[in-house]
């Protein structure tokens, strides 16, 4: 147990270690969310009156946060991938390190370059007009949920990255699984404009359940049942991806 | 935290007159595909253990049991005295392994890359470190030692490579074709790296499609094709098992090669083979030989450019024993 917990802080600061080294990716973690949020604002935020009784940045943040760190796992599909191919899962296998550290290490990793997203886009939204609306509890408890979201998604794009043969294979399977259903959902409009079959899906969505649970804790917004819902999403997520994605390790291993 | 220490006592002491490496009767199949059909190999402590074969031959998958990256199908294998899977995971301690790509992460220091290798088997930072740093010194690597991985040229990303796998000191090295695609001068550098460290007592398997670098650093090698075992013995041994010494008759016209060959035969007990304007035969004796061959091909009015006899080559055994010379234009290149 202690050689897993030490094995995969080795391998989570091996993967962030290149972080500042990787101008790509610095710049999706940092300018791509920060364009998002001022396109959204200023090109569409206009047309949109005050959904929910917020202003545009207001609304908006909590829902492109959650679409934002979802999509905060493809650097552990990217990366698994790459060490697929050029060789490093196989050195990996080769010592006498915890097995599931390899996985393990890549989606903390990934909690740590989440954070990272997280505090620009606030920072973004805290300039052009977005403010909380509730106390320092909620707000916490609001910062965990998106965090253990990112973490759940982290585990998808893991096994993603696992399935697929190439980085490029990873990037757009990626981006079309999981970009319709972040915005199929209530992050960027209220759903209640959705035409019926959109809203019938919209409704379901864990995305929607987590962006209204974001707005709740954040904005004191009606919570319903979105808060605990969103929880049990992000858990749920994790108990299905978490086993597919170190079952299909072991098989690629195996090869 | 003792991995990083030396491996003492040294593995002979702990398996008694045990082989490094004994392989029994493994066998792979990957779908249809019989990759491995009964491959046996063992190697005493100490010495370089050729593993020669085609593309495809069962190389990788014997490297990939061996290093309990694979499981056999059937058959066992024990490394330094441990089961490769029954032990796997004590064996990972002892043993290296340097593939064919070099496995290091691109966008870490070679030093980073070291440190991170020696946490893995579970050393202590600062040992990793001290350990990382004597590496990077002992491949000539310590210049680079700031820069990426990617930014290194083929041959340093392989020493990196190399150095990775004996960041733990193991006793029993595996590298799988560690010179495929690098320039002859980074092939000498990994040639006498594997020298000093059999040198050391490092027992090494290495498989290699270069006939020529098997002939450099095997002790002892095992010729495989089609997943099984075709031919073993030292390199003398096998250049002995083809028969003796090759004449080579450069002819001036090449037309001449059918007459050449007709004029030589009596002198081998194997027909002589023409390629181009090359004829070669084996052949009984060595003393009279070239005057012989001389005389024959005057008296069938055959001129000659060059005429030669030389020692079989690996070549020569891998053509006898598999049909095909070796295995693909960049081999033959390279034997050339």
């Amino acid at each position: 147990m202690r050689r897993l917990v030490t094995d995969t802080l080795v391998i989570a600061e091996r993967n962030l270690v290149r972080f500042p080294r990787s101008p790509d990716l610095l710049l999706a973690f940092t300018v791509q969310p920060v364009m998002f949020v001022l396109l959204f604002v200023y090109v569409f935020g206009g047309a949109l009156e005050s959904p929910g009784g917020f202003n545009y940045a207001t609304f908006l943040i909590p829902g492109i946060m959650v679409q934002n760190i979802a999509f905060g796992g493809f650097v552990t599909a990217v990366g698994l991938n790459e060490d697929m191919n050029k060789g490093l899962i196989d050195r990996f296998r080769t010592l006498p390190m915890a097995r599931p550290a390899v996985l393990a290490g890549r989606t903390l990793a990934d909690v740590v370059t989440n954070l990272l997203s997280i505090a620009v886009l606030l920072v973004t939204g805290l300039i052009i007009g977005f403010s909380f609306h509730t106390g320092a509890p909620k707000v916490l408890a609001g910062l965990g949920l998106l965090l253990l979201f990112g973490y759940a998604f982290s585990w998808v794009f893991a096994l993603l990255g696992l399935l697929v043969t190439s980085v490029e294979a990873a990037n757009s399977v990626g981006f079309i699984a999981v970009f319709p259903l972040t915005f199929i959902s209530s992050a960027f409009v209220p759903v209640q404009t959705m035409p019926t079959v959109l809203r019938a899906f919209a409704d379901v969505n864990p995305f929607t359940v987590t962006v209204d649970a974001m707005r709740a804790l954040w904005l004191g917004a009606p919570a319903g049942n979105s808060v605990w819902g969103a929880f049990v999403w992000a858990l749920v997520i994790m108990a299905i991806f978490a086993p597919l994605a170190v079952m299909r390790y072991r098989r690629i291993a195996a090869r | 935290m003792t991995a990083i220490a030396d491996p003492a006592p040294p593995l002979r002491a702990v398996s008694g007159n045990e082989p490094a490496i004994r392989a029994e009767g493994l066998v792979k199949t990957f779908g249809d595909v019989r990759a491995l059909d009964g491959v046996s190999l063992q190697a005493p402590a100490g010495i370089v253990l050729g593993l020669l074969g085609p593309n495809g031959a069962g190389k990788t998958t014997t490297v990939r049991i061996l290093t309990t990256l694979l499981k056999p199908d059937a058959g066992t294998a024990r490394i330094a005295g441990l089961d490769v899977v029954r032990d796997a995971a004590a064996l990972r301690q002892r043993i290296g392994l340097a593939g064919q790509y070099a496995a290091v992460d691109e966008n870490l220091t070679g030093l980073e890359n070291l440190v991170m290798v020696g946490r893995l088997y579970g050393a202590r930072r600062g040992e990793a470190q001290r350990r990382g740093r004597e590496l990077l010194e002992r491949f000539d690597l310590l210049d680079a030692h700031k820069r990426p991985a990617r930014t290194y040229s083929g041959g340093m990303r392989r020493r990196l490579d190399l150095a990775a796998a004996l960041v733990a000191k193991p006793p029993v090295l595996f590298l799988d074709e560690p010179t495929t695609g690098l320039d002859p001068r980074s092939r000498l550098d990994v040639w006498s790296t594997v020298e000093e460290l059999v040198a050391d007592g490092t027992t090494v398997l290495l498989t290699t499609q270069y006939l020529e670098e098997a002939d450099r650093l095997a002790d002892t090698i095992v010729v495989i094709d089609h997943g099984r075992v075709i031919a073993e013995g030292t390199p003398d041994t096998l250049k002995d098992s083809t028969g003796g010494e090759r004449l080579e008759v450069l002819l001036l016209d090449p037309t001449a090669a059918p007459a050449a060959v007709r004029a030589l035969a009596p002198m081998s007990d194997q027909p002589p083979t023409a390629d181009g304007n090359t004829v070669h035969l084996a052949v009984r004796t060595r003393t009279g030989a070239i005057v012989e061959a001389v005389r024959r091909l005057d008296d069938s009015s055959v001129q000659v450019d060059d005429i030669a006899l030389r020692r079989p080559t690996l070549d020569d055994v891998f053509l006898s024993l598999t049909g095909h010379t070796s295995v693909g234009p960049e081999d033959a290149e390279d034997i050339a």
